[in-house]
């Protein structure tokens, strides 16, 4: 029987960026905060220190800032005719732990969806008419609009620090910034970083060849920032030691380095780390939560009750507790049922490596989101008519580093090990570069997620199980698009370059992505959807479900910005509408 | 409390602790951690990585490790390049490596059943890399033995090649472990012990980041990021420093 804890106004489930945005706000509102984080408290000065922080094996191959497996991993199939097995070791993508979540890993791109996403499906249905959207696909819009959005971006924008060159100010293109984003209200915080080598040489043949590159947006910044919460931020070093690295130079924008040192400090919020949320609990009606039940690492149980729940767990766990705790109807594909595990997608990865012989880009210099790129063939900027398939990536050279136990490239056909195999490895290790294309991954009716009927976790409940491939039409987009990338590579001049299109099925091994989205989308139709515009529970109004899990699809673009806007508009309902009035913020 | 540590020093503070054979497990705190109005920050209390001294084997036999300095000398040979696999240090490596967390997937989902999948759906083997190599090891030298007539370790350069190579590619099978299966891991963590930081054991003297022109765990490059296309020879750092730092006197 699980202890009973004093009653909170709100419990925050998952302390990474949505939890901590929206806690942060909750607790200047006055409400009394409790976040329950599954993992461990992590501190920048503690466990991202400068002398240990650039450990290639521990961090990159050993996963150590990672969820790790043995605590909760997920089942993966492609089809649901297969029966799904365990990912034991995380590939395809690395789902984080502890205070920050995976927004300490993360690699810090920090692209704004544009307007067109909100409402991707009658975009495309009015730009090229009703048959536009293959039938395989289930696009839908997200009930929400741009202008609806773009203020919750701003304010991500002011709490992260991002860097880079504004595209579109109030409806004003902008030289040297992203043409095809949404009007912004403001430039960015910092300005844009300074650029590697090989950026800067894919801009200029991108440039020649008639399309428009810009800085990637980037939440490494660029110089000495204080956040409109007061916490000061120092400017990105370029280490290479970022993507699945923690910074230790406080520039790249996670929630312990912009929001939890203000956060922590509050007397109405408390955090209580490797606790893990077991269900949330529900009243007689099943229409209301009353609190959640978690587990501490000494195995004890506690209740903690609560007037509103909010989920902000990463996008598996966000799902997996719904269908644990029976909020909303589970997804049925066959019936085309329910709204639980609904529209999972994912993204799409493409690209291309060019083999240099008189270039040294040294590629050690470097940092997750620091690069050029282009958009003249993300999403619907560029007209499909006649194409076959809709949707596009954001293609662009963001040289993360290149620590060498993972980053030794060699042209295809090249020995894995002897004499030959190192003399390859050495001739390529400075002159070789690459161009990634991340691509959009568009929802249809067989990928979704749902309890895994066989392997269990540590404590006896289901694993999440992933049922996912590429849809036809994805696989089209991405030879299309790396087809382009291929073009670029070529007026560069290398010594020979390697087209690596995504193709055939979904592979859970080789890392591709994390960013999986979906499976609690948001939507105006309680049938297609799961939360409002509001991330409001359709069914349960006293639960809020915030992440990439109220995506409804993926464009060509990272997603943490979207996550981080999305708890500011979820928080920001919270405060002006839902505590003067709790119920449903919209008629079902 | 200890008393602060300029920053250099606290590198060689993290040697010497090095060489004395620390071994940090995961701590496992009882119960949930209440964190509220203060952050629970400690100066220098940083969380170290998972390192076994020098010397000796904590995992491998005498005739395993045997078998694993020919393996690890064939897969990286010595040339005009850099000095073997063997002289790196990255048998010991992937002893250290197994003696630690790694070797049981301590970390890892590690729950049956255990049913062979389709390719996408990656490794099911319920195996863990101590049964990996002990197995494999044990199978490699039978089958020398039983159809060469002896020894890995005994056999001439070019035939040893040749074995590895009809491992790696399924050609020898064993029977209790699937040899494919062995020869990647064996591949996987030879490359980790000859790219990894030396503290680990391997990559002695940062030989591979040398030969490749990777400056290590250095953490600060504004003054070169605009020096494009340009050869910087900037000596590798490891995260126990630099030689030089060590040296009396």
């Amino acid at each position: 029987m699980a202890k009973r804890l004093p009653p909170t106004d709100a419990v925050i489930i998952g302390l990474g960026w949505a939890g901590a945005i929206i806690a942060n706000e909750l607790t200047d509102e006055g409400l009394q905060v409790v976040a329950l984080e599954r993992g461990p408290w992590r501190d920048t000065a503690a466990d991202f220190n400068i002398a240990t922080a650039p450990d290639e094996l521990r961090y990159s191959q050993r996963q150590d800032l990672m969820l790790r497996t043995a605590q909760n991993t997920i089942t993966m199939r492609n089809n649901p005719g297969q029966k799904a097995l365990p990912m034991r070791n995380w590939g395809s993508f690395h789902p984080g732990n502890g205070t920050g979540g995976a927004g300490n890993h993360w690699a810090g791109i920090t692209f704004r969806f544009q307007p067109e996403e909100f409402r991707l499906k009658s975009h495309l249905t009015e730009r090229y008419g009703s048959t536009a959207v293959p039938e395989q696909l289930t696009l839908q819009d997200w009930g929400t609009d741009w202008t609806e959005m773009e203020p919750f971006y701003d304010a991500f924008d002011k709490v992260a620090g991002t860097s880079g060159k504004a595209g579109n100010l109030e409806n004003k293109i902008q030289d040297g910034g992203n043409p095809y984003e949404g009007p912004r209200s403001s430039e960015y915080p910092t300005r844009p970083l300074r650029q590697p080598y090989g950026p800067t040489l894919f801009a200029q043949a991108a440039r020649d060849m008639g399309y428009k590159p810009f800085p990637v947006p980037s939440a490494l910044i660029s110089e000495p920032y204080t956040n409109s919460l007061g916490v000061t931020m120092g400017p990105c070093t370029f280490c290479g030691f970022c993507t699945n690295y923690g910074c230790a130079n406080y520039s790249k924008a996670t929630a312990i380095t912009t929001i939890i040192p203000v956060l922590v400090r509050k007397s109405n919020f408390t955090c209580r780390t490797n606790s893990e949320v077991l269900r949330i609990l529900m009243d007689a009606s099943g229409k209301r939560a009353t609190g959640v039940v978690f587990v501490d690492s000494s195995g004890e149980e506690w209740e903690q009750p609560a007037d509103i729940v909010i989920v902000t767990a990463f996008t598996f766990e966000n799902v997996r507790l719904m269908l644990l705790s029976g909020v909303g109807e589970p997804y049925d594909p066959i019936t085309n049922t329910g709204t639980t595990g609904r529209n999972y997608a994912y993204q799409t990865a493409n690209g291309v490596q060019l083999f240099f012989d008189d270039k040294n880009f040294n590629p050690f210099i470097g940092a997750g989101a620091v690069g050029m790129g282009i958009d003249d063939f993300n999403n619907d900027n560029f007209d499909h008519s006649g194409l076959g398939f809709i949707g596009g990536g954001s293609i662009r050279v963001t040289p993360i580093g290149a620590a060498p136990i993972g980053n030794r490239p060699t042209p295809p056909g090249t020995p894995t090990w002897g004499s030959e195999w190192k003399k390859q490895t050495v001739k390529n290790y400075l002159s070789t570069m690459s161009i990634g294309c991340e691509a959009s991954s568009y929802s249809m009716r067989n990928n979704y997620l749902s309890l895994d009927p066989t392997y269990c976790d540590r404590l006896g409940r289901p694993l999440l199980r992933v049922t996912f491939d590429f849809p036809e039409n994805d696989l089209k987009m991405a030879q299309y698009c790396t087809d382009k990338v291929g073009e670029i590579a070529k007026a560069m001049n290398p010594r020979q370059y390697v087209k690596n299109p995504s193709k055939g099925h979904w592979n859970g091994g080789p890392y591709q992505s994390s960013h999986v989205v979906g499976g609690f989308v948001m939507g105006a139709d309680p049938k297609t959807s799961s939360v409002n515009k509001y991330l409001q529970s359709w069914d349960v109004s006293n639960v809020f479900v915030v992440g990439a899990s109220a995506f409804p699809q993926n464009p060509g673009y990272n997603p943490t910005a979207t996550v981080g806007a999305l708890a500011f508009k979820a928080a920001d309902a919270i405060r002006t509408l839902y505590v003067k009035n709790p119920g449903p913020l919209v008629q079902a | 409390m200890k008393p602060p540590l300029p920053f250099k020093q606290s590198r060689r503070h993290f040697l010497a602790s090095g060489v004395a054979a620390i071994f940090v497990a995961v701590a496992s705190t009882a119960g949930a951690t209440i964190i509220k109005g203060v952050a629970p920050f400690k100066p220098f209390d940083y969380n170290p990585p998972e390192t076994l001294g020098t010397g000796g084997w904590y995992f491998f036999t005498p005739q395993e490790a045997r078998l694993m300095e020919a393996l690890v000398e064939c897969l990286i040979p010595a040339d005009e390049l850099s000095v073997s696999g063997l002289d790196a240090g990255c048998a010991e490596f992937i002893d250290r490596q197994l003696a630690g967390s790694y070797g049981t997937f301590e970390r890892l989902y590690m729950q049956g059943p255990f049913v062979a999948g389709t390719p996408e759906q990656g490794d099911q083997s319920p195996l863990v890399p101590q049964r990996r190599y002990r197995l494999g090891l044990a199978a490699l030298e039978r089958h020398c033995q039983q159809t060469l007539g002896k020894s890995f370790v005994e056999l001439p350069g070019e035939q040893k090649d040749q074995v590895i190579t009809s491992v790696q590619n399924g050609e020898i099978v064993f029977k209790d472990i699937d040899s494919k299966m062995f020869f990647a891991i064996l591949l996987q963590n030879t490359m980790e012990g000859f790219f990894a930081d030396p503290i680990y054991g391997g990559n002695r003297d940062m030989v591979s980041w040398k030969m490749l022109g990777f400056p290590g765990a250095r953490y600060d490059y504004r003054d070169y990021i605009d020096r494009h296309n340009e050869k910087l020879d900037l000596p590798p750092l490891s995260i126990s420093g630099r030689p030089e730092w060590h040296k009396k006197g």
